[in-house]
């Protein structure tokens, strides 16, 4: 790579970089060579990034006035929203920056899905990355306890009694967890430990990821290695830097207007009531983000094989990499796996939304058949796809299909889908 | 791939059928007005917000806390914007207990406009005492607590009934055509000229409510008003920025190729 021939031009420059080598790494995230085919669902990576940080600044903010008591918690929020000088756009912020980080989260993922990014030789990359949406869950379940409302109590009551399906100790575990026997102060002053802690674990698994995406380079819409440099990618700055910040300004006036305009439309009202552990809400649902695997987990009849299949949901997406066979990367060469990614992301919703929904009747059942087919495309359909779909011809480069110069005419044909 | 994305729509569309029919099902649709908070540019009718405090104060406040609110708020902008002087007159109304003094004793003295709104009742368990055992709820966030909002409240308020044939009511319950189960613990509280309006103003039922129910929006969100002013200044900021960046880039890519 270019960035280990850069040698500084100053003197003091050549002197730090010989002893820690900042000056090369910042040269080679400048000349990072970028296929030039990408599309703006890659800018979701630049999007996530700007999330996490603008989390953990509001969030360490947040904690200077926020206080970790299950008498003073509710309290203290309130005197953020109210008598802290913006308190109330920090505090929204990192609400809605949440929803916003899971929205970006899942885009992001559900385009490497599509893509193929999750392929050799990007596996590592892909793990690290469902370890990193993994801890966002958590870390998004432990900051929604905080707050202490209606919501917080039973939501962390109702996970956190999951682990009491565990045969034998899983009793011992939930009042491990509580550092009591019900959720009271103990959990919550541990859960906003955590919560504070995972942040940062989240931020050193970004760096991981970030390194581990720059050796292979990144992957592209038409799904081919390209050699780097060539004449098919271009300088990360200012080319991607640039389209980066676009998609960014975009994305933040979608976020602004959650903030300023509706900033608890995707919270629950019941979270404005302080917590009553004598008083059970309606019905319990997690925020929205969570929701897919909420369908899931009460989809199955039984408690533990519940908790069995939800974990089960995510941990097959970590073994996504060995479960599609297919050589091919890209589904814009795949036909058949391109209707079944589709079918998958409507399963999804579907959950999602059947999530929110009381547990009964068509609800459930429309649960259960989607919780199935969740599974089966992991499990059976990806792998049998991979020997059987017969896919369409991979152009050598990206300049051959944009020039029309591709051989194959149906190439030409699809000119518009790769720029 | 035509049929494919009918498809989609069509199962789209029968849940989203389900999900309509359920929530019609359980509840009466709420009743709104013209609140003058919503949208973009929304305000609070100030006049309104001081007429609001006056239901409050004496018709809600015998029962309901907001003990999230200081009398130091009421003169402060965005708000009722009473002046200073009139917000330590109301404020000198109340008595807190203050101390311990030099000899260790407790003492009362009047409110001050730093003092948090003065509680009803010293907490929930002589609250529940004093109403049937049922918690008249804090007012501070209400309005947020409720789905539905400022409508549900408003609805509530006007939603009093003589009850229909098929419901029997036990003592101390009565009929609420809004609230959930139909049975509310509170006897209706507001009826036609309950309190008499300073500025002359009618004190219709609909009146004092919609006046009550902007004030306990203001006590929810004592800010809204300076996060819509805020807000409509960073988006248009935010889009006048993408079309500065949207043209850098397209200048900066037109060294590659004319397409982004």
């Amino acid at each position: 790579m270019s960035a280990h021939n850069y040698v500084p031009s100053s003197k003091l420059g050549k002197w730090f970089n010989d002893r820690l080598p900042l000056l090369s790494l910042s040269s080679h995230i400048r000349e990072y060579p970028t296929p030039k085919n990408l599309n703006y669902w890659w800018t979701f990576g630049g999007i996530l990034t700007f999330c996490l940080v603008a989390q953990i600044v509001t969030g360490v903010i947040l904690a200077m006035h926020y206080v970790a008591q299950a008498d003073l918690a509710f309290e203290s929020v309130e005197h953020i929203m109210r008598d802290v000088n913006y308190g109330w756009l920090i505090r929204y912020f990192h609400a809605n920056g949440s929803s916003m980080f899971f929205l970006a989260v899942y885009i992001h993922i559900f385009r490497s899905m599509y893509y193929g990014s999750h392929k050799s030789p990007r596996e590592v990359i892909w793990i690290i990355g469902m370890i990193i949406y993994f801890l966002m869950m958590m870390t998004a379940f432990m900051g929604y306890v905080l707050p202490w409302g209606q919501m917080s109590f039973w939501a962390a009551t109702v996970i956190t009694n999951l682990f009491s399906a565990v045969p034998l100790v899983g009793e011992s575990i939930t009042n491990w967890l509580w550092g009591g026997f019900a959720v009271g102060n103990p959990t919550l002053t541990r859960f906003y430990s955590l919560h504070y802690l995972l942040s940062f674990l989240i931020f050193g698994l970004v760096i991981l990821h970030i390194w581990a995406l720059h050796i292979p380079g990144n992957n592209n819409p038409i799904g081919i290695e390209l050699k780097k440099p060539s004449k098919d990618t271009v300088p990360f700055h200012p080319y991607i830097v640039i389209k980066d910040l676009f998609a960014l300004l975009i994305f933040l006036i979608l976020f602004a207007f959650f903030v300023f305009y509706s900033p608890n439309l995707l919270g629950h009202p019941d979270n404005y009531i302080e917590a009553n552990p004598m008083v059970t809400p309606n019905h319990i649902v997690p925020e929205w983000y969570l929701l897919p695997f909420y369908a899931i987990l009460r989809s199955v009849p039984d408690k533990l094989f519940g908790v069995i299949a939800m974990f089960a949901s995510v941990f097959v997406l970590v073994i996504l990499p060995w479960l599609d066979t297919s050589k091919v990367k890209s589904a814009i060469f795949r036909p058949l796996y391109k209707q079944f990614y589709w079918i998958l992301v409507l399963d999804v919703l579907i959950l999602g939304y059947m999530g929110a929904m009381p547990a009964e009747g068509t609800y459930l059942l429309i649960a259960r058949v989607a919780t199935t087919y969740y599974f089966v495309h992991f499990l059976v359909i990806l792998p049998v796809l991979g020997y059987k779909e017969k896919t369409l011809p991979v152009p050598l480069n990206i300049t051959e299909p944009v020039l029309g110069g591709s051989p194959n005419p149906d190439m030409v044909k699809k000119k518009e889908l790769y720029d | 791939m035509k049929n494919f994305f009918k498809s989609i729509f069509i199962i789209f569309l029968v849940t989203s059928l389900f999900s309509q029919k359920a929530f019609t099902d359980e509840t009466k649709k709420l009743l709104s007005t013209d609140w003058s908070f919503k949208g973009f540019f929304g305000k609070f009718d100030r006049a309104s917000l001081q007429r609001g405090y006056q239901v409050y104060t004496e018709v809600c406040a015998s029962c309901h806390s907001i003990k999230y609110l200081s009398y130091r708020n009421l003169s402060e902008k965005g708000g009722p914007e009473f002046s200073e002087e009139q917000a330590k007159a109301i404020a000198a109304n109340f008595e807190v207990t203050d101390g311990p003094n030099d000899d260790g004793e407790m003492f009362t003295r009047p409110a001050k406009l730093s003092d948090k709104f003065v509680k009803p009742y010293k907490n929930v368990k002589e609250a529940m005492a004093s109403n049937g055992g049922a918690y008249p709820p804090d007012m501070s966030v209400l309005v947020k607590a409720r789905s539905g909002g400022v409508d549900y409240i408003y609805s509530i308020l006007l939603g009093y009934d003589d009850p229909p044939g098929d419901i029997s009511l036990e003592d101390g319950v009565y009929y609420n055509a809004h609230m959930y189960g139909n049975k509310i613990a509170m006897p209706k509280p507001l009826s036609e000229g309950l309190v008499e309006y300073n500025d002359g103003t009618e004190a219709t039922e609909e009146q004092m409510a919609k006046d009550v129910v902007t004030f306990l929006a203001w006590a929810a969100e004592p800010h809204l008003e300076a996060r819509h002013k805020i807000g409509f200044k960073a988006i248009i900021y935010l889009i006048i920025l993408s079309f500065l960046v949207y043209f850098s880039m397209k200048r900066l890519w037109s060294r590659i190729e004319p397409k982004v």
